[in-house]
């Protein structure tokens, strides 16, 4: 298990660096939201669900999409624009998708996605599949009234979902104390009928220690829906490749714990250094493969400007 | 004899073989199982599906229209109804920014069948919001499609083609219009989208009615009929795509187009219309006009309100000047020229509920 989660973790970290590196270069061309320092509850949660599980996501899903086994190539080729990207270039870095790794499309509009996978769960319940529907999104998103209405609905109609909040303290530029009156967000979700737990986002074994009890009793006739809040930190910017502890609105001190606590420094620590070597230089090679297949992909054509505005019957 | 529905029945019959014909049709919406049936166009269908499959759902139209979207991202087609279309209001983002985009920003990965049932209100003081006519909002974005058809065998046909379609459709419904009776056929078929119906033949001005307006242009028309004056009705059907065709062949032949909507004009499917039918004929012999709201909020009180919105006479009127010139036209409100009069609208009239 450690090396499967060294492997994960080191996995979207280094893609995520790769992605920050070739960035200024203005070879990707789509606005990006890195995971950086969140790696933990994509990896974590997404170990413990099943491949014909359901994922969705937001608009900072790199690590989501990666964890879920998303093809790697696909998704650099959608952020530099190609024909060869997971939704033919014309989606970008902010609605990654790949179905038939149970990856369902994200989206750039906060807390628009909790519904969607609240009525997929639906769907998979009547038909009476054993496969679950596994909700994240940020802090920010429980802001929005559809949080809110979403999970009214699930707890209403018992629906096979796990909502993960990923706690990483900040909505743009703005601490959650700026925005919410009340720090636990699982308090919240706790008030619609479902159970619900705050975890430490860094701790990959405990979240997927939670999340796989969760998610077979869910399976198992305890229907769902279940929350967790996982509380994690945001080390880079709001958008783009940098940090921006000099912005003015945090500080570098305040994240120095989180530094401290990063799981892929002290997981890493735990590895045998022959294997962690081994595994690193696979990864490297996955990630160079990955950028050169994305530079060597086409643009689209220009009649794919027209394609798919319908599902021609 | 002609098998006789209204339009309500229509729908429900519709649904009832959708629903029997595929296991993957869902209807979900606020009191789709209760007594009132939504004015009867969903009445009976829990009892024969159940309540997993007929889903009365909690007062979130913005979650449970991404409720909808989902589920049918997940292969079921779900119809979504809504009593209103001032509720619509509520559910923009889903159906702008996912249900119109999924195909194409997910570069055709997906596809979202889902089909939006909202009905126009009007009558007895619904006042300014539960009278909104905003099929125009839908109409502007790629992805979606419109259709508001105003016969009932245009309304099982329309429906019944908006739920096997792939694609997210929104179906415009008028409140007065759910009591009209038509033919419609027992068995199954599609009325296409982006397929414009003429009503009615003529060869002095083109009027094409929207929705309930259609009825309301069919009435002018008999007016107009009195005064020597031949007018072609049509009823687009389909708003969204638009058969523009149709109705600049029309135009082409009459001169003269009068399009009435129920809605406002600005930005609106009139406006829609006129410019295509401008692009497409390019001269300026061609004299186009449209009706719709007064370009004010709805108002609840009946004297007002029959000044807010379009009626017969005032389509006749409008219709009598543009082939006449705008001097004097007959007084319509007399029933002038028509040999069984038509004073007013009798659904608008005699409708009191139920809401």
């Amino acid at each position: 298990m450690h090396d499967k989660f060294y492997r994960a973790l080191y996995r979207i970290r280094r893609t995520e660096e790769e992605i920050a590196k070739v960035y200024p270069t203005d070879r990707i061309k789509s606005p990006i939201h890195l995971s950086i320092g969140q790696e933990a509850v994509s990896v974590g949660v997404c170990a413990a669900l099943k491949p014909s599980d359901i994922v969705s996501g937001t608009y900072r899903s790199h690590a989501i999409y990666l964890a879920k086994g998303g093809d790697m190539k696909k998704m650099i080729a959608e952020l530099y624009g190609k024909v060869t990207g997971c939704a033919r270039g014309k989606g970008g870095s902010m609605h990654l998708i790949d179905t038939v790794a149970g990856v369902m499309g994200t989206s750039a509009i906060l807390g628009t996605t909790i519904p969607l996978a609240v009525g997929y769960a639906y769907a998979l319940k009547l038909a009476g599949k054993d496969a679950i529907v596994t909700s994240f999104f940020g802090d920010g998103a429980v802001e929005e009234g559809v949080f809110h209405e979403s999970l009214n609905f699930a707890a209403l109609k018992s629906v096979p979902i796990l909502f993960i909040c990923e706690n990483n303290h900040y909505a743009v530029h703005s601490h959650q104390l700026k925005r919410q009156p009340i720090r636990n967000i699982c308090e919240r979700a706790g008030a619609y009928g479902m159970p619900s737990e705050q975890i430490d986002g860094n701790d990959v074994f405990k979240i997927y220690e939670r999340v796989k009890r969760a998610s077979n009793e869910i399976r198992h006739g305890k229907r769902g829906p279940r929350f967790f809040e996982c509380m994690t930190y945001r080390w880079m910017e709001h958008v783009g490749p940098n940090e921006d502890f000099d912005a003015g609105y945090r500080s570098r001190s305040e994240a120095q714990p989180w530094f401290e606590k990063d799981p892929l420094k002290t997981l890493g620590a735990s590895l045998e250094p022959i294997r962690r070597g081994e595994i690193e230089t696979e990864v490297e090679s996955e990630i160079q493969e990955a950028f050169v297949f994305a530079e060597d992909s086409p643009f689209p054509d220009d009649g794919e400007l027209y394609t798919d505005v319908f599902t021609e019957m | 004899m002609a098998r006789t529905l209204t339009y309500a029945e229509a729908i429900i019959e519709a649904t009832e073989t959708e629903m029997v014909r595929d296991s993957s049709v869902m209807v979900l919406g606020i009191g789709v199982d209760d007594f009132k049936g939504i004015y009867g166009t969903t009445t009976g269908l829990v009892e024969k599906f159940g309540t997993d499959r007929i889903v009365d759902t909690p007062i979130s139209e913005d979650a449970m229209t991404g409720v909808a979207i989902g589920a049918a991202l997940a292969g079921l087609r779900p119809i979504h109804v809504h009593i209103r279309m001032d509720f619509l209001l509520l559910a923009m983002n889903q159906l702008v920014n996912i249900a119109a985009k999924s195909r194409y920003m997910y570069g055709g990965a997906v596809c979202v069948p889902i089909v939006v049932r909202t009905i126009i209100g009007r009558s007895w003081g619904q006042g300014a919001q539960h009278s909104q006519g905003l099929h125009s909002f839908f109409m502007h974005v790629p992805g979606l499609k419109v259709v508001a058809p105003s016969t009932p065998y245009d309304a099982k046909g329309c429906l019944i083609q908006s739920i096997r379609d792939d694609n997210p459709a929104v179906f415009v419904e008028h409140r007065l219009i759910h009591y009209q009776k038509g033919h419609v056929p027992e068995a199954d078929y599609v009325v296409p989208f982006g397929r414009a119906r003429v009503l009615s033949e003529g060869s002095d001005i083109t009027l094409v009615g929207i929705s309930h307006m259609a009825v309301e242009c069919l009435r002018a028309k008999r007016y107009l009929d009195g005064e020597g004056l031949s007018a072609e009705v049509i009823d687009p059907v389909s708003l969204s795509p638009l058969d523009i065709d149709t109705i600049v062949a029309s135009v082409e032949k009459t001169g003269k187009l009068l399009v009435v909507d129920t809605a406002w004009t600005s930005c609106g499917a009139s406006a829609e219309i006129m410019s295509q039918v401008t692009e497409h004929l390019g001269n300026a012999k061609t004299e186009c006009r449209r009706m719709g709201f007064a370009p004010v909020t709805c108002p609840a009180t009946k004297n007002l309100e029959n000044r807010f919105y379009p009626d017969p006479q005032k389509i006749a009127t409008a219709a009598y000047r543009m082939v006449h010139g705008n001097s004097a036209s007959p007084d319509f409100n007399d029933g002038c020229g028509v040999s069984t009069p038509i004073t007013t609208s009798p659904e608008t009239v005699e409708f009191r509920g139920p809401f």
